[in-house]
């Protein structure tokens, strides 16, 4: 059962990623993002990390997702761009670095320079206990008991980040050309 | 069962895959999918290797890379848009000005 399911969210996935590359009309591209955004969300359920799934769904399928599609219909859909190379020899060049990629990577595999087994078996539900479920999260992140955790002080500052993005996205959608057709301004 | 290294393998695939997209598409928007694409693949392999080493805090990194993410998500489309609004085009190779 589990290796179904792994089965099932590996292929969604890897077919989302693909169908993003190489789509050549951008909604396709988002709807292929969108696959592979659900496929990870199932990827989480199979590893009893609750919390990290729900938040992959809500947040980026929901949220991040929503943004790109919106705006991909706000700027329209040039289904010309990407039809030639403007660089020459790109794809033979990122073709290459890709295969020395995935070459480097089964080369470390057949080797055991590194030691890519953390575990024989993912836990069961009985030996992970609480360990993904959102209260085991939000104690971990929180604290409990009055004594606040190490992950607080953390928390506190990424609410910092989201307001200064918000602040910076609102600066830079409001700042207009000043001339139309200067160009170079 | 299922070993907690076909999740880092298949962490490992995507993340090769959005590289190949960041490479060699010339769409703001698609280049831009193609870097949240690796940085779910990070994700995959923050929650697989936490639970597998049996460290929860993984997941704990999971949700700070998903904040940056998310900033990094508006920020980045505010540009797209800014661009847009003076070029009428998506397209990275139209932005060459300060090429030598």
């Amino acid at each position: 059962m589990a290796e179904l399911l792994f089965a099932i969210g590996a292929v969604g996935a890897i077919a989302g990623a693909l169908t993003l590359v190489l789509s050549r009309h951008p909604v396709y591209s988002a709807l292929g993002m969108l696959g592979t955004l659900f496929s990870l969300g199932l990827l989480y359920v199979t590893m009893l990390a609750h919390f990290v799934a729900g938040v992959q769904i809500v947040v980026y399928a929901g949220a991040i997702m929503t943004m790109f599609l919106f705006v991909i219909m706000y700027v329209g859909v040039d289904e010309t761009l990407d039809t030639k190379e403007s660089i020459r020899g790109q794809r033979l060049g990122a073709g290459l670095v890709i295969l020395g990629s995935v070459g480097l990577g089964v080369a470390l595999f057949l080797t055991n320079l590194f030691d890519w087994t953390v575990a024989e078996q993912l836990p069961t539900v009985e030996q992970l206990g609480e360990a993904g479920t959102v209260e085991s999260i939000g104690v971990m992140l929180f604290g409990s008991g009055g004594t606040a955790s190490g992950w607080l002080l953390p928390f506190e500052v990424t609410s910092l980040l989201l307001l200064i993005a918000a602040i910076g996205a609102v600066a830079l959608a409001m700042s207009r050309p000043k001339r139309k057709g200067a160009d170079n301004g | 069962m299922v070993d907690p290294s076909w999740y880092l393998t298949l962490a490992a695939l995507l993340f090769v895959i959005g590289m190949a997209g960041m490479i060699t598409r010339r769409n703001a928007l698609i280049m831009f999918m193609s870097i949240e694409l690796m940085l779910n693949a990070a994700n995959l392999t923050f929650v697989a290797g936490g639970i597998g080493s049996g460290n929860p805090e993984g997941q704990l990194a999971m949700f700070f890379v998903l904040v940056v993410a998310a900033a990094e998500v508006v920020v980045g489309l505010a540009i797209v848009v800014a661009v847009f609004r003076r070029r009428r085009s998506v397209n990275v190779d139209d932005l060459a000005e300060l090429r030598g």
